[in-house]
């Protein structure tokens, strides 16, 4: 979904494991996508944009009715079913049954890079880029917890997945690794 | 489980990355807590907090410098995006203020006036990313060199006059155009020209783009005006005087984002622009005397 943010890079991503994208921002675009990614950017510009433009509604009910999505960082934020403090008038899409907060690990001059523990791609750590990034802070059972980080002494999630829908806190798409989009294409969505 | 501390902050892949998350969107200039309020309403990315929109320093005069931190924080307390914060280029004692305050993003600026006419910030020494303003390929990466994590064409600020801003975007493009078609041994005359680094020359010879994110700014106060730098290739636009100096602010503030995402489509570009009540007024470029223009502060 191109309304805003580093769209093209997750575009890149697919193309390095031999997927052609399409970037996508009207809602005849979108009823015809297979599956969805919703980058990284900021997620009150992307929320209010998709509620002017009428997308809203079509995304939720196609992420109800089963399409599979993946959302990074302000992506996460949109795929939850709710958040914490949310900004003025600032709608999710929802499909994953947890509370995210936003901004949840300070400011800019907090947002770091740390290897993380992500067995479902593998043993080896993944190289996570946190800008600004949220964190899960409640989620329901059916929520599965792929990674998390430490912070302030707690474990915190940062990477989950419910059914066909993926998210992660940090950003996959801003490393090389293309692990994640790996599993994603062939895990979530089963190609 | 991951720990604490194998993290790592303020690399160039966090600085850079946090500029990545602001493309395709509208950057605006603000000057109290009404304001920002009214920019995060509208779909900003984020606010740069600052005490006179450049309009306002061009018809005031007088030495423009970084804003009371006790306003920055007011700003900071009100919106949930992203807040920037100008500082006079060279002034490294103006940014470590910046950073004890958690700004987002510091932009060494030509709109305020310079504290050094030779040397600009070391921002290497910064956790906090730093955006900086160029004319031409060679001053981007100058600034890249020196550690600047973000690139906007300056135009000519506080003008409502797109035609700088223009110059500036076409003439970035055409230079690394330009740069993709040479020979390998001919980017070391090119870096000689460009008065730049050859490892950044080379890099966006391969590339064919620069190696960080690129805005425009600088006299940008319509949704065309929007729409017409994304087509010639702007990652997104910073918009300063145009939007708090026309007649319906929230409403043109609105109509520049959509403008801004949907750039490619002239029919909801056309939709944005209707009704927008007053634009700023401006000035002509050229009747600003050159002495008095700010896109030639930077080094």
């Amino acid at each position: 979904m191109a309304l805003q943010g580093d769209f093209r890079e997750h575009l890149l991503a697919f193309q390095d494991l031999e997927i052609e994208g399409n970037l996508v921002k009207t809602a005849s675009e979108i009823s015809k996508v297979d599956a969805l990614v919703i980058p990284g950017g900021e997620s009150t510009t992307i929320s209010k944009l998709a509620k002017s433009f009428g997308l809203l509604d079509l995304i939720s009910e196609r992420i109800a009715s089963g399409m599979p999505a993946f959302g990074t960082c302000a992506g996460m934020i949109l795929l939850s079913n709710s958040i914490v403090d949310p900004a003025s008038s600032q709608d999710v899409f929802g499909g994953i049954d947890m509370q995210v907060r936003r901004n949840a690990f300070g400011r800019q001059t907090e947002s770091f890079e740390a290897d993380l523990d992500f067995q479902a791609i593998g043993e080896e750590p993944f190289r996570g880029v946190f800008i600004r990034a949220p964190w899960v802070e409640k989620f329901a059972p059916e929520v599965e917890i792929l990674a998390s980080i430490e912070s302030g002494g707690i474990q915190r999630s940062v990477a989950v997945r419910q059914g066909s829908i993926l998210a992660t806190a940090f950003h996959p798409e801003l490393t090389g690794d293309r692990r994640i989009h790996n599993y994603f294409l062939n895990e979530v969505c089963g190609k | 489980m991951s720990k604490a501390n194998e993290t790592e902050v303020g690399s160039a892949r966090v600085k850079r990355g946090m500029a990545e998350m602001l493309k395709g969107g509208v950057i605006m200039d603000v000057v109290n807590v009404e304001q920002a309020k009214i920019a995060e309403d509208a779909g900003a990315v984020a606010v740069m907090a600052l005490e006179r929109v450049p309009a306002d320093i061009r018809a005031q005069g007088g030495v423009s410098r970084m804003s009371d931190p006790d306003m920055i924080e007011k700003i900071q307390a009100a919106v949930s995006i992203p807040v920037m914060a100008k500082v006079r280029i060279g002034h490294f004692a103006e940014a470590q203020i910046l950073e004890t305050l958690n700004v987002d993003y510091i932009d060494e600026s030509e709109v305020l006036t310079p504290a050094d006419y030779e040397h600009h910030i070391n921002k290497w020494n910064f956790t906090i990313p730093f955006v900086c303003g160029a004319t031409n390929l060679g001053e981007a990466l100058r600034r890249i060199s020196e550690g600047a994590a973000m690139i906007r064409s300056k135009g000519e600020a506080g003008t409502g006059d797109v035609s700088n801003a223009t110059t500036h975007m076409r003439k970035i493009g055409g230079e690394i155009r330009r740069l993709t078609s040479m020979r390998e041994e001919e980017l070391y005359v090119a870096a000689k020209e460009l008065q730049a680094p050859y490892a950044l020359v080379k890099e966006v010879a391969e590339s064919g783009k620069l190696p960080v994110v690129l805005f425009t700014a600088g006299g940008i106060a319509t949704p065309a005006d929007a729409a017409m730098m994304m087509q010639l290739g702007a990652d997104g636009v910073f918009i300063g005087s145009g939007i708090f100096k026309s007649g319906d602010a929230a409403k043109r503030a609105a109509a520049c984002v959509k403008a801004t995402t949907y750039y490619s489509d002239a029919k909801i570009v056309a939709d944005a622009s209707r009704g927008l009540g007053e634009a700023m007024v401006g000035i002509s470029v050229a009747d600003i005397p050159a002495p008095h223009r700010l896109a030639e502060r930077g080094w």
